[in-house]
């Protein structure tokens, strides 16, 4: 299947092509756009399959295979772009085209009622394209181009419901929030660029993750003591950090749930969001250079200090998201703030474990979190647009697709043990954190959120789907409901249905995933790490009894057990009455309750603080270029102004009148002097003889008689 | 002279157009609109056979008409184009049919509107092509008249000290860059800039100048500073440079929207060419020694003029605003090109990406700058004159196909990828990051701030619920679409196919960088 | 006394006369009459000295005495022409009343 390399470059076109070709296309060509989008990753689907099967079936050393091109000139080198196929790109490529395609038939039927379809499809591909685009990329520049775009789609795709000012606000929020973290990523990225030459990744030998740059990067040192690698390893990761929704850059993935649900669980559960980790997953050697090299059971030595940050990071996350994820009420922000700290897991996976560790837990998230968010789309379709979990209830008995496979999704996340594709990837990061040379607390703060994994989603189950259906009581009196709908077109209250079968049938095929998704990584038989690493294993008990692996199985259902006992015990045992009701956490430790519940006041925080800050600023500039910078202009313009009137005045009151006096003098003076011509002859002449007699006078007087 | 002046019929083109539409007398309006049309896009015919023709493997100087005019004061007539000015004269003949399809509000004095519409394009051509200091002047102090009655006459309620401050101050600049040149001239009796460039590039230019003007109360040094400020202060008010950058929001706010597509389109890239053509080759060793003031100047372009758009509701004014942020890129990338010279290969590849990006930047610019002004202008037609933030809201419900092409001339001027915007901006920061790098790290701020307001008039222009007042506001009419669809496609094109561009500037990009040892 | 002085006590008692009655008569004409009193005066200085002076053979007296006379002559004639003219226009030879080109 070589011929599929030269060819790969399909997979990101198509979904792109059918998006170029929706967006001309009009809002009642429905049909064709529905089906351009599905198609196109259709035929990317299968050709992800065969590009897995290549790299599967190309045995040897070398299972990385590139086709590089030139893009642009400068100066006299090119820049070159190009696209990888290796196994990390083999396995993203069919979860993302899958996943994919599996939500866009489900949007057939959730978007149904929408007068955008058209227009949603064409984002939705676009977005695909884009994603696709990012995980195929051989150079990092490439992977920031597709990654901006899948911000944009993000972006449009969260505002979709653009009347709405929240989503709109959302979108925004998303943008931004992303982009902070994508400065970082930029300057890490011209950084690499200028110390390896290359943003390639593989390039026969010279890319920037092949051993001669790694070296040259890991021998010097910059700024606090960091190698140059570590450095750009933890500028790129600010960029994950804001994809993923890391701990501080994670406020806009709860805002982000004003989209439609189906994006809500492609975009921001299974793979936008993965982005960040498959980042760190792709400049793993970068990131690692320096540290010796570990495999995915042994804890390196000494890790980077880039891991190490990724790891701190990822482990608060984890938690901080867990926590928050307890009082949350609306079904999407509970699973929003659950993915947050998934994706904390994953980092912290990555970090302590490698590649392979963090990747699994990536995979097997991706299926279940996408189960649940397409469940809970159907929940809020079945309940005619409501989102408030304390106004849902009883579902078990009206929506049983439903429920069932949100179970299956729930237990895998919660990590149920053994069956549950989400233990086996928790373990694996737990087990690796148990043994991180720097510290345990990581472990500590994963296995806490454990349990509030297992707690919260419990809590949301008993909350939607046990009991008694508290809808139908307060919909006719509650006029406030209609704030809560998601859907503008709501049906009439008291029509709880299931779901229509294109979007029941993908919730049942998620959860086959979820659950036996989990067995090609089990120790027995560690084929998904084995396949990413590049070893061989082969199916074997005895790997149970291998370092740690019972004690952290044992400790993980224990913790797993307990989250699920407290979960019924405060929720289950005694059925929520009403939507009225004070939560039963909350009724218990009402201002952590209150606490957790507003997140931490993050939000409110950067509202204070960084938001203030910045509008103070702006308004700062704009005053500053008003009345300083112009004021300036205006004063030297009022000075030479000043100077032309008094140039002016000295133009008209001096110099003029000056001379207009003088000329009054001599005027005067002819005046004067005319008074002289009397007009007489005689007296004129009396004055020559005055004068001559003068004169004889004068000349007698020298002269001698 | 055995070639046809190709340089010299372009720029006379306009001219020839501007003084048909002055006698044409009681014609129709419909009648000046199509005829000056017409003389800009028989330029934009003219111009792209050149670009055609242009030989890009060598980089030089081509097309060149040189002829003596004034032999005893050293002022030949000289011409030529080499990647730079070419790149430029294309701008100006696409921004100028942009700008005149754009002036379709203006009812009065139509004729007289168009013909100095013309008359500013045949002073930038001239602008853009003149290799001898004299004619170069002449040109770049002419453009000015134009651009004056044009705000004077047909612009917004504050045009008359937008006007006069717009003139004035750029001709207080202009007026220190002619003494700094009479003093070059006084020393070297040259006015041509390719010789004062070989001068400066031998070393023997400051030393002549020093000689000459023995100014004992100056070191040489500080003489040599001197002169340099004094051609500075010329181009920083053009770009514009902070702090000399007052008068652009209030020129570009009042004049009418066609002209402010013509003064951010192409007239800011005067300013660019000017420190491109003139200022680093000639005075490439004062900028060195200012180096650091200069780069602080830089980064507060980008970031201030970045944070003072945001605190902007009129649209105009944050365009504006943004224009100097985008324009602030390209002068950082100068500075840094200008930090080391010698020839360590590391660095200079380096210096031709910053290079390149200043190049393709200052294209991408104005292209993305004139649309944006463009659809301005399309909003002030149906709004009857209003432009402000707070003005409209959720307008995508009623104009969808405005909001989906004015969003990608947004999105183009945040840096998305895939769009015209983003390749110049990349270069500029991989070219300048280890040239000077904390100047950049510091510049970065200015992206986060640019997606800011820009997602802002999208926030506030076209989502939310919509407002009331516009629900008969109508879509982009067929006509519209299909002058607008080139120009879209075109930024798709440079964002995919950048090479289209900086193949052809490449080599001359090569050259400019060796010149500039000292 | 010489017969030079008493030629030059009678030029000057004529110019005297002249004068004065140049100065004080309010009658044009008489005006005239003692300019032309003073005219021979200063002419019959002028023989005197010829004839009483160093070189009574030359004919230098007698020309500068014959100019002056034929001047006079002229000077008469426009005067009494203007005089006229005056007359006509004012009607009155009085010269006190003919002041309009005072200042």
């Amino acid at each position: 299947m070589t011929w599929i390399v030269p060819y790969l470059w399909l997979v990101p076109a198509l979904p792109m092509l059918a998006a170029g070709i929706s967006a001309l296309l009009g809002r009642r060509s429905r049909a064709t756009a529905a089906a351009l989008a599905i198609g196109s990753m259709a035929i990317s689907f299968l050709l992800s399959l065969g590009a897995l099967i290549h790299v599967l079936t190309s045995h040897g050393g070398d299972r990385i295979f590139t086709f590089n091109f030139r893009w642009f000139q400068f100066g006299n080198e090119w820049l070159k772009l190009g696209w990888v196929l290796d196994p990390l790109t083999a396995v993203m490529l069919v979860m993302v085209t899958f996943v994919g395609l599996l939500i866009f038939l489900y949007s057939i039927g959730y978007m149904a009622h929408d007068d955008n379809f058209t227009r949603f499809f064409c984002f939705l591909a676009l977005f695909a394209g884009a994603m696709l685009g990012v995980v195929i990329a051989n150079s990092l520049l490439l992977l920031f181009m597709c990654w901006e775009i899948v911000g944009l789609t993000s972006y449009l795709l969260i505002g979709f419901w653009y009347h709405k000012p929240e989503a709109a606000a959302a979108a925004k929020k998303a943008f931004i929030v992303t982009r902070i973290g994508d400065l970082g990523f930029l300057l890490g990225m011209v950084w690499l660029y200028a110390q390896s030459g290359t943003l390639l990744f593989f390039d026969s030998g010279v890319g920037c993750l092949e051993s001669s740059s790694l070296t040259h990067l890991v021998a010097h040192t910059t700024i606090l003591g960091l190698t140059v690698s570590s450095a750009i390893g933890i500028l790129i990761f600010c960029g994950a950090a804001g994809k993923s929704g890391q701990v501080p850059l994670h406020v806009w993935l709860p805002d982000a749930m004003e989209g439609p649900t189906p994006v809500s669980a492609l975009i921001h559960a299974a793979t936008m969001v993965a982005a960040g980790v498959f980042l760190i997953a792709r400049i793993y050697p970068l990131m690692a250079a320096g540290a010796p090299l570990m495999s995915a059971y042994a804890g390196s030595l000494s890790p980077t200090i880039a891991l190490q940050v990724v790891t701190w990071v990822g482990a608060i996350t984890a938690l901080f998201g867990a926590l928050i994820a307890v009082a949350q009420f609306d079904i999407k922000r509970i699973l929003a703030y659950s993915t947050i700290s998934q994706l904390g897991y994953m980092m912290m996976g990555l970090g302590v474990g490698g590649v392979a560790v963090g990747m699994f837990h990536l995979i097997t998230h991706a299926f279940f979190k996408s189960l649940l968010f397409l469940g809970a789309g159907s929940v809020i379709h079945g309940c005619a647009g409501e989102q408030d979990i304390r106004r849902m209830g009883g579902l078990h008995k009206h929506m049983r697709i439903t429920f069932y496979t949100y179970t299956a999704g729930m237990l895998a996340l919660c990590g149920f043990p053994l069956f549950f594709s989400g233990f086996w990837s928790k373990d694996d990061i737990l087990r690796s954190a148990l043994t991180w040379s720097v510290s345990r607390a990581p472990f500590y703060m994963g296995a806490f959120g454990a349990l509030l994994t297992a707690f919260y989603m419990t809590r949301q189950v008993f909350y939607v789907f046990g009991g008694n259906n508290r809808l139908v009581a307060t919909s006719h009196d509650d006029p406030a409901l209609a704030a809560h709908f998601e859907d503008p077109h709501h049906h009439a209250a008291h029509h709880l249905h299931e779901s229509p079968a294109v979007m029941t049938v993908p919730l049942v095929i998620l959860a086959a995933f979820a659950i036996l998704l989990g067995f090609i990584g089990t120790p027995a038989w560690p084929w998904f790490q084995s396949f990413l690493d590049g070893t061989h294993t082969t199916f074997a008990f005895s790997a149970f009894s291998g370092l740690n692996v019972l004690p952290v199985m044992a400790s993980s259902s224990l913790l797993v057990f307990c989250g699920l006992g407290l979960g019924w015990a405060l929720y289950g045992h005694r059925p929520i009455q009403s939507t009225q009701a004070p939560d039963a956490l909350g009724a218990i430790q009402p201002s952590i309750f209150s606490f957790l519940s507003h997140a931490f006041y993050v939000d409110d925080l950067y509202r204070a603080t960084l938001i203030r800050l910045n509008t103070w600023l702006s308004k700062l500039c704009d005053w500053f270029d008003r009345w300083v910078w112009n004021g300036a202009v205006q004063t030297i313009s009022y000075f030479v102004v000043g100077i032309a009137h008094l140039d002016n005045f000295f133009d008209a009151a001096v110099v003029n009148s000056g001379f207009d006096e003088g000329c009054q003098g001599v005027s005067r003076g002819g005046q004067i002097l005319s008074l002289l011509q009397g007009g007489q002859v005689q007296s004129y002449m009396r004055i020559i003889g005055c004068a001559l007699i003068v004169l004889v006078l004068y000349l007698l007087w020298g002269a001698k008689i | 002279m055995t070639a046809f002046p190709w340089i010299s019929f372009l720029t006379a083109l306009p001219l020839v157009g501007a003084l048909v539409l002055l006698a044409s007398g009681r014609v129709g309006k419909i009648f000046v609109r199509f005829t000056a049309l017409a003389f800009s896009l028989a330029a934009l015919a003219i111009t792209l056979f050149l670009w055609l023709r242009f030989d890009s493997s060598s980089g030089g100087l081509q097309f060149q008409e040189r002829l003596s005019w004034i032999p005893s004061l050293g002022v030949d007539y000289r011409v030529a184009i080499d990647g730079l000015g070419l790149l430029m004269l294309l701008l100006t003949s696409i921004v100028v049919p942009i700008a005149i399809i754009a002036s379709c509000r203006i009812q009065e004095k139509v004729p007289l509107y168009y013909s100095l519409v013309l008359m500013l394009q045949t002073c930038l051509y001239g602008a853009f092509t003149a290799l001898n200091f004299f004619h170069w002047f002449i040109f770049w102090e002419l453009s000015l008249i134009p651009a004056f009655f044009l705000i004077r006459l047909w612009g917004g309620p504050r045009r008359s000290s937008a006007a006069t401050q717009f003139l004035v101050y750029t001709m207080v600049g202009s007026v220190a860059m002619l003494l700094s040149f009479l003093a070059i001239f006084l020393a070297t009796h040259k006015f041509d800039f390719i010789d004062l460039a070989a001068m400066a590039h031998s070393g023997q230019l400051m030393p002549a100048v020093i000689d000459k003007l023995d100014w004992r109360r100056f070191t040489p040094n500080h003489l040599a500073l001197i002169v340099f400020s004094g051609a500075f202060v010329g181009f920083a008010v053009k770009v514009p440079l902070f702090p000399f950058h007052t008068w652009l929001p209030s020129a570009y706010s009042e004049a009418p929207t066609g002209t402010t597509i013509l003064l951010t389109g192409a007239m800011s890239k005067m300013g660019v060419y000017g420190f491109l053509r003139i200022l680093l080759p000639i005075f490439g060793a004062q900028m060195q020694e200012v180096l650091t003031p200069l780069l602080w100047l830089a980064v507060a372009t980008i970031v201030f003029s970045a944070y003072a758009a945001l605190a902007q509701k009129d649209l105009k004014r944050i365009f504006a605003y943004s224009s100097i942020n985008h324009l602030g890129y390209c002068l950082l990338a100068i500075f840094a090109v200008a930090k080391f010279t010698g020839s360590d290969p590391s660095l200079t590849t380096q210096k031709y990406a910053a290079m390149n990006g200043v190049f393709l930047q200052m294209f991408s610019h104005g292209l993305t700058a004139a649309t944006l002004f463009w659809f301005v202008a399309m909003l002030e037609k149906r709004s009857s004159g209003l432009r402000g933030l707070d003005d409209f809201g959720g307008l995508r419900k009623v104009a969808p196909v405005f909001t989906g092409l004015m969003g990608i001339a947004l999105f183009s001027s945040l840096g998305l990828p895939g769009l015209n915007g983003f390749i110049g901006e990349f270069l500029i920061f991989k070219g300048s990051f280890p040239l000077v790098s904390w100047a950049t790290s510091l510049a970065v701020i200015g992206l986060l701030l640019t997606a800011l307001f820009v997602l802002g008039i999208l926030q506030c222009v076209f989502s939310g619920p919509l407002n009331q007042k516009w629900i008969g506001f109508p879509d982009l009419t067929a006509g519209e679409r299909i002058v607008l669809a080139p120009v879209i496609g075109l930024m798709f094109l440079l964002g995919l196919y950048p090479q289209l561009v900086l193949g052809v500037v490449n080599n001359t990009v090569i050259q400019l960088v060796q010149q500039i040892k000292f | 006394m010489s017969s030079l002085q008493s030629y030059l006590i009678l030029s000057s008692l004529l110019f005297s006369i002249g004068l004065a009655g140049a100065l004080t008569r309010r009658n044009a004409i008489l005006v005239l009459i003692g300019i032309e009193l003073m005219l021979n005066a200063a002419n019959l200085n002028f023989i005197a000295f010829w004839r009483y002076g160093p070189n009574p053979e030359a004919l230098t007296g007698i020309m500068f005495t014959i100019f002056s006379i034929s001047i006079a002559a002229a000077e008469a004639a426009v005067g009494l022409s203007i005089i006229l003219a005056a007359y006509r226009h004012s009607r009155t030879t009085n010269l006190d009343q003919m002041n309009s080109l005072k200042g």
